[in-house]
């Protein structure tokens, strides 16, 4: 059942990237592009994502998931130094490409040979984040 | 309204839809980079079948969507050497961040979560200068 759940929530996530536009590099660079012809499409996304995320925080409070264990906790907030220099290099790459970690994954099967590049290098840069991170504790 | 707005609205409605049934049902954040990068460092590999069922949703239903109805190209530029940079950045980056644009920002500004607010506008504001400069002053992308 939770494998069912995360196909059913995945199906979802990556219909949404390809419907909302955010699968096409030039609208999300579009975004970020404050100085050219902006696009904000990204900020409609983003509010239609955070509005019914904001119910289900709501709702789980005083719950359990449906599925069973736990909601999960967050420590004290502290926007550390990692924090900071990781999204600064997350942005770097984001406006470079115009991609992010979903839709790099839900345009897998049409980016052809640019989209694959980007895939095989992120993952790997996935794999050198944990040397990364300990030269910055 | 523009019609990329209006299906901007649309999509980001089954995005948040999306991560509140894995938030409702299983629990879970859900983080791209760290559902992706949890089994890549194999610091998630306790619930892989989870992770991977996830992704597999989120690779073959655009691929289907794609092959039914057509798709709109990825528009990624032809410059390999900047793509791979970029693609070391976005792992590297979401990975000690500790979260990208659906974790931080779907996710963390959802609850007016510090850090997700915090990290938003650090890679929203990396990215916006990233683009002025290289897209304006270089002309590289």
């Amino acid at each position: 059942m939770r494998n069912l759940m995360a196909i059913l929530a995945g199906s979802m996530f990556g219909a949404g990237l390809l419907i909302s536009g955010m699968t096409n590099t030039l609208k999300v660079q579009g975004w970020l592009d404050v100085f050219g012809n902006w696009d904000p499409t990204l900020a409609f996304v983003m509010g239609g994502g955070v509005i019914p995320m904001a119910l289900a925080w709501a709702y789980s409070k005083g719950r359990k998931p449906a599925l069973g264990g736990e909601f999960p906790t967050f420590g004290k907030p502290e926007a550390d130094k990692k924090l900071i220099i990781g999204s600064v290099m997350f942005g770097i790459g984001w406006g470079l490409a115009g991609l992010c970690p979903g839709p790099a994954l839900a345009s897998i099967s049409f980016g052809g040979i640019g989209g694959v590049t980007f895939l095989v290098a992120m993952l790997a840069g996935m794999l050198l984040a944990p040397m990364v991170r300990a030269k910055l504790d | 309204m523009n019609q990329d707005w209006l299906m901007g609205l649309l999509g980001g409605g089954l995005i948040g839809t999306s991560a509140a049934i894995f938030l409702l049902a299983n629990g879970k954040v859900m983080g791209a980079s760290g559902l992706i990068g949890g089994l890549v460092d194999k610091s998630g590999l306790g619930n892989w079948q989870e992770r991977l069922a996830w992704i597999a949703g989120l690779v073959i239903v655009p691929a289907i969507i794609t092959m039914l109805y057509g798709g709109k190209p990825t528009n990624i530029t032809g410059n390999i050497p900047v793509i791979i940079a970029a693609g070391l950045f976005v792992g590297i980056g979401t990975r000690i961040a500790n979260g990208c644009t659906s974790g931080h920002g779907i996710c963390g500004i959802s609850r007016m979560s510090l850090r997700g607010i915090v990290a938003t506008v650090f890679y929203i504001g990396a990215g916006g200068l990233t683009v002025v400069i290289f897209k304006h002053v270089l002309g590289i992308i």
